[in-house]
């Protein structure tokens, strides 16, 4: 009997900490509906932006220095980039700020099997799912505006993944240093100007050369790069630096959130 | 001191210590839409699309009446809300001798100081900017404040009615969103398809947008100009008329 048990706890506690629990486990409670609704909820806000900037000051703009597409589809892939970056960070950030103080809810799943690297895995792993159904969504409209091609779409389909994993794990660790709504704020204030400066609406030339070094910097402007390279179908090797911060600033993020959700939950 | 001015020295006070944060949401979050679309964006905008004007020129006034629109909604929205469900200041005021009409008036008129000390922030970078055309661009202050208030009274009568918080987010997002981006402030509303345009007349935003942007212009005439005060400020009053009733009913439960 005792056996049975002991043999039992390995299927138990998976080699990930029981991540794909918390995946189910939010799959199962989220309440934005079925994923196609919660999809058309994220994406509304981003193909607003599309038709009052891409189409309506697209008439005003016409063609893009360097960049030989309509200006609707240059924007097209910022704003995927955006939507993306927000509904992973909604779910990292202020979901699991009500996770932590309000429900709850980590502190209970710790008397469970699943480790704290479950929690912290599981989180950034729904977080990217929920991310690329917000890509899917956003991609499949502006794939029918006829504003990138469906192979190019493919790619940056992925592209969404890894866009998702970087954002949603750097969102998780920074969460562990919000002491309250109102810092929420600041949080805003980095995401307001790198929504507006990090390329979205016009290419980097337009800056003088210092501060296209800070735009550089900036983990939307690698997110736009490399998802504007892949729609566009202008694949180039710079694109590496864009995928290489990326998977660097996820990898990151993971390391620090796991270390810093054990100060904050088990100390 | 009168009623009204006892529920506004209290909403003062509390401003007094949180202020700092509403720096961030009601002056720095326009401000930057400024620098970034006006600015940025404008240097792909040809002048000769705007009839000479520079995009700067033409985007900022309408971003002032967009960002008054804003500013309406939070405090009329959030903060209404919070005060009756959560806070439960108004019914904490409730107790003491001010009426509910005392209560609605009184942050309305904490409501207008918000709106009308962030659009002085705004219009003074924007003349700083070189944004404006025309003296009369003074004007745009009061024009803001008139916009943002024919917002804030409907919303906040109506915002006492409202259960959920979550109501209040999708009214956000399904209707003052896209009023945000199609009224106008980004680009004219004559480049709207045909069918659409009588619906950018009726909005609201529409009126404020464009009473701002004639007036820092200096192409504003006196009849479109009073048709667009006349409508702000009938939709002010109603929402006024209407709180009245709702106040009342929400408060004396």
């Amino acid at each position: 009997m005792l056996q049975n048990l002991e043999n039992r706890v390995p299927s138990v506690v998976p080699r990930w900490g029981g991540a794909h629990f918390l995946v189910f486990r939010n799959l199962r409670v989220h309440t934005g509906g079925n994923p196609w609704t919660m999809a058309m909820y994220s994406i509304f806000e981003p193909i607003l932006y599309l038709l009052a900037i891409g189409v309506g000051i697209g008439q005003l703009v016409g063609d893009v220095d360097g960049v030989n597409v309509t200006y609707a589809a240059f924007v097209a892939p910022g704003l995927l980039a955006t939507a993306v970056m927000n509904s992973v960070l909604y779910e990292t950030m202020e979901g699991a700020f009500v996770k932590f103080t309000h429900e709850r809810y980590y502190q209970a799943i710790l008397f469970t099997p699943v480790s704290l690297t479950g929690i912290v895995v599981g989180e950034v792993a729904w977080a990217v799912l929920r991310g690329f159904v917000t890509a899917i969504g956003f991609l499949l409209v502006i794939t029918v505006f006829g504003l990138v091609s469906w192979p190019d779409a493919l790619i940056a389909a992925a592209g969404t993944l890894l866009v998702a994993f970087a954002f949603g794990s750097a969102g998780l660790a920074v969460t562990t240093r919000i002491r309250a709504w109102s810092d929420f704020q600041y949080v805003q204030l980095v995401l307001l100007p790198m929504f507006l400066f990090a390329t979205t609406f016009y290419p980097v030339t337009v800056y003088p050369r210092v501060v296209q070094v800070i735009v550089e910097l900036l983990p939307l402007y690698h997110a736009i790069q490399l998802l504007r390279g892949c729609a566009l179908g202008q694949i180039e090797p710079g694109m590496i630096v864009s995928v290489v911060y990326l998977l660097v600033m996820g990898a990151l993020g993971l390391v620090v959130a796991r270390r810093q959700w054990a100060r904050v939950m088990l100390h | 001191m009168p009623m009204i001015l006892r529920e506004f020295s209290s909403w003062m006070l509390r401003y007094r210590r949180t202020w700092k944060g509403t720096i961030v949401i009601s002056v720095a979050n326009p401000l930057l839409f400024l620098i970034a679309i006006g600015a940025g964006l404008g240097q792909l905008v040809d002048p000769a699309s705007l009839g000479g004007l520079t995009y700067l020129e033409f985007f900022a006034p309408g971003m002032l009446a967009a960002a008054a629109m804003q500013n309406a909604y939070i405090e009329a929205a959030f903060v209404v809300h919070s005060s009756l469900r959560q806070g439960k200041g108004y019914l904490v005021a409730a107790a003491t001798p001010l009426e509910p009409r005392d209560i609605m008036a009184g942050h309305m008129l904490f409501m207008a100081f918000r709106i009308g000390t962030s659009a002085l922030a705004f219009a003074v970078v924007m003349a700083a900017f070189g944004a404006t055309r025309s003296p009369w661009a003074v004007l745009t202050v009061p024009a803001a404040l008139l916009t943002g208030m024919a917002f804030a009274a409907p919303l906040a009568a109506w915002t006492v009615t409202v259960d959920k918080f979550g109501t209040l987010n999708t009214v956000f997002r399904f209707v003052l969103m896209p009023m945000y981006l199609f009224s106008g402030t980004f680009f004219g509303i004559e480049t709207l398809p045909d069918w659409l345009r009588p619906l950018a007349y009726v909005m609201p935003l529409w009126h404020g947008v464009d009473l701002c942007r004639t007036l820092s212009l200096g192409t504003a005439t006196l009849l479109t100009s009073a048709i667009h005060v006349g409508y702000l400020a009938a939709l002010t009053a109603g929402g006024i008329a209407v709180a009245l009733v709702t106040y009342r009913r929400h408060i004396h439960v």
